[in-house]
């Protein structure tokens, strides 16, 4: 079974040739969207990214770019649409109601459907954030059309189809997925996945209103309380300038402490690789990687980490990637800009002591 | 209580390996388990029952071998498996998977009775999209319940319950009604050991098997391959940089090394290093 787009054996030989016509019925559906994420009186920063990638795609499909807006007015909606246009937005749909105050699936779902019937996109982005994984699998089922997770990269092919691509089950391989015959053509990107873009102060476009048929009555969940995150913890992690990272090199519980020692000399951040989070070693949001957090620091070393593809895409971004294993045939090697074959248990706390000491003497000095 | 809970068959993560020259999968030989997200689901629905009585039935669409899984969860505790299984679903991708899950479960809701609670696992380690449980609640009309951290309050009777759902930047308490799809966080609970007489009970089980037809599937062209609109165009490795990393050789002891690494950062990056030392608060 392919349920997890997955390639099987054959099934990519097999329909990789295949090219049939999009039914008449789809020809009409033009321009790129983007679901804009708009919580707590602010927008998500996912959105922003991913208006900067749909600004690109739009201009190559000669198109336009809209932001999709849901939310209750008193809640600061109408700044959110001159951030939209200046992330490069030229229109947005503004869908202001009382009850998309706060995310619920059901009223969200609706107004998307309807929105996507009447005004046709051929392309819709969505962050793949919480929310927006929970909305865009109800969408993409009720418009019955394709969805791909996860994205790490997108462009326009010749055939103008939207090319999706994202890494697949295994560690070391990418897969390309298309949604020939159906529209939109939707995917969900992870934050930091793609560059933020420079917003363009003053740059303006238009808002499209629109007048949902919506009753409190007939949502059944009701939000009763929000129990806001304290901000203190990980949430800097795909923020910071630094981060260390450790893999199962590491090789125990304990020495998860060589990294947070060295990611503290360096004012850094820290995290690890999947297995680690899985053996309890450390939480979920310290994870690195395609299903963790995607990092854009200058600086990124990974030790005791092969450098599967997962988390590849999560660490490309950064300017400088270091790389300490072991093994001189890791994977990581092959994307790092500089390696060191050693053990990583004993090279960090060298490490560390010698950044340590470096760090202070220029201190002094300067 | 009536609960489903859809599980997948997966192979172990630990143990992939990908054929080097075709760039396929290879699956032969790799060990299967039950998506461990799922367990999370699974253990869910047997407290409810532990509390509430009535039955927990594990559904999943697979191949035949999948009913080892099924096996597996009724070892666990939970009281009926039920596979559906036909190649017209090979290839099917999360869309056609919802659209098939849905037939299953209304077929096993004509024989049991429509279920007041259908867990599914938050996404699976394979594919990882989180699609097919919003996919199946939507087909089925039931309310929909992600990323629940724990069940506050239910009353089956009232057909009411409030759960803790992990939102993005933090807990939503919500109420809703029954009949529901909920998916749970991982860590939300941990998977029991079943009994002596659950996993006697489980080896003896009989599975029950349907295919697409005897699930009421009369339009193939919604199933498998040719009921998926995401078409999987290419696979390839990535490109490696076009230089590979400069390797700082390893000699000289490791002071030596830590030495020589932090002068080939710092000479790449001058910037990082005045940074670095005109960071506040340092050491
Ligand atoms: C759907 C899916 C999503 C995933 N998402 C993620 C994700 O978000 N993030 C992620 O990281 N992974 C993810 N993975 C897992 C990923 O495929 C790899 O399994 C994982 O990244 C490997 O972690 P690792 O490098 O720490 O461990 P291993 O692959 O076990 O590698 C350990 C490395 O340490 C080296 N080593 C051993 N001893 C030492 C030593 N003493 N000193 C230095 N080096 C040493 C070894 O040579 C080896 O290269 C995902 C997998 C799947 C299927």
């Amino acid at each position: 079974m392919n349920t997890s787009q997955t390639p099987v054996a054959g099934a990519s030989g097999s329909r990789a040739g295949m090219k049939k016509e999009l039914p008449e019925h789809f020809r009409s559906y033009k321009h790129v969207w983007v679901f804009i994420e708009f919580e707590l009186g602010r927008i998500h920063p996912v959105s922003l990214e991913l208006l900067g990638e749909g600004r690109k795609l739009a201009d190559q499909l000669g198109v336009e770019l809209a932001g999709v807006l849901l939310g209750s007015g008193e809640h600061g909606l109408n700044d959110a649409t001159g951030s939209c246009f200046a992330y490069g937005a030229d229109l947005v749909y503004l869908v202001d109601h009382p009850v998309l105050a706060q995310y619920r699936n059901q009223p969200y779902t609706k107004v998307m459907t309807e929105l996507v019937l009447k005004y046709q996109p051929e392309i819709m982005l969505l962050g793949a954030t919480v929310l927006g994984r929970d909305l865009a699998g109800s969408v993409a089922t009720t418009l019955k059309t394709g969805l791909t997770a996860d994205c790490t990269e997108l462009a326009i092919d010749d055939e103008r189809s939207l090319a999706a691509t994202r890494p697949t089950f295994g560690g070391s391989l990418l897969c390309t997925i298309h949604t020939l015959n159906y529209r939109p053509q939707m995917a969900t990107i992870r934050p930091r996945v793609m560059a933020m873009p420079k917003p363009v102060e003053g740059r303006e476009g238009r808002v499209v209103p629109y007048t949902p048929d919506l009753q409190e009555d007939s949502i059944v969940t009701k939000v009763l309380s929000f129990l806001p995150d304290d901000a203190s913890e990980a949430s800097g992690l795909a923020f910071a300038d630094i981060v260390v990272a450790g893999g199962m090199g590491l090789r125990s519980e304990e020495n998860i402490q060589l990294v947070r020692k060295l990611a503290a000399v360096l004012g850094g951040d820290w995290g690890g690789s999947r297995p680690l989070v899985q053996k309890g070693w450390i939480g979920a949001d310290r994870q690195i990687g395609q299903t963790g957090k995607t990092i854009r620091p200058k600086l990124y070393i990974a030790a005791g980490i092969s450098g599967a593809i997962q988390h590849r895409v999560g660490v490309e971004g950064a300017d400088m990637i270091v790389a300490i294993n072991t093994d001189p045939n890791a994977p990581i090697f092959d994307f790092a800009h500089l390696g060191v074959v050693a053990d990583a248990v004993t090279l960090l706390p060298l490490l560390t002591e010698a950044f340590r000491q470096r760090l202070l003497v220029n201190r002094l000095a300067g | 209580m009536r609960i489903f809970v859809c599980i997948k068959q997966v192979p172990d993560s630990a143990q992939i390996r990908v054929h080097p020259v075709t760039n396929t999968i290879m699956r032969q030989g790799v060990p299967t388990i039950i998506n461990p997200y799922d367990l999370f689901g699974l253990e869910e629905a047997l407290r409810l029952r532990d509390r509430f009585g009535g039955t927990v039935t594990v559904l999943t669409m697979g191949p035949p071998m999948a009913s080892e899984s099924l096996r597996k969860a009724l070892g666990y505790g939970a009281d009926r498996g039920l596979l559906l299984t036909d190649r017209f679903f090979a290839g099917s991708d999360t869309l056609a998977t919802s659209y098939a899950l849905a037939r299953l479960i209304e077929k096993a809701a004509e024989e049991e009775g429509m279920p007041q609670i259908v867990f599914c696992g938050k996404q699976t380690i394979d594919g990882d999209t989180a699609q097919v449980g919003p996919g199946i609640a939507q087909r089925l009309g039931l309310s929909q319940l992600t990323y629940v951290s724990a069940i506050d309050e239910i009353d089956p009777e009232k057909g009411s319950i409030t759960v803790r759902r992990r939102a993005d930047h933090g807990v939503q308490v919500l109420t809703s009604r029954l009949p529901a799809m909920i998916t749970m966080l991982e860590g939300s609970n941990h998977i029991r050991r079943g009994t002596q007489s659950d996993v006697l009970r489980a080896a003896q089980a009989k599975i029950t098997q349907w295919n697409a037809a005897a699930v009421g599937i009369t339009d193939l062209s919604l199933c498998g391959l040719r009921g998926s609109p995401t078409v999987v165009k290419r696979v390839f490795a990535p490109a490696a940089r076009s230089e590979k990393a400069d390797m700082i050789p390893a000699t000289g002891g490791g002071s030596a090394t830590a030495a020589a690494l932090i002068d080939a950062i710092f000479a790449r990056q001058p910037a990082l290093e005045e940074d670095l030392i005109s960071a506040a608060g340092g050491y």
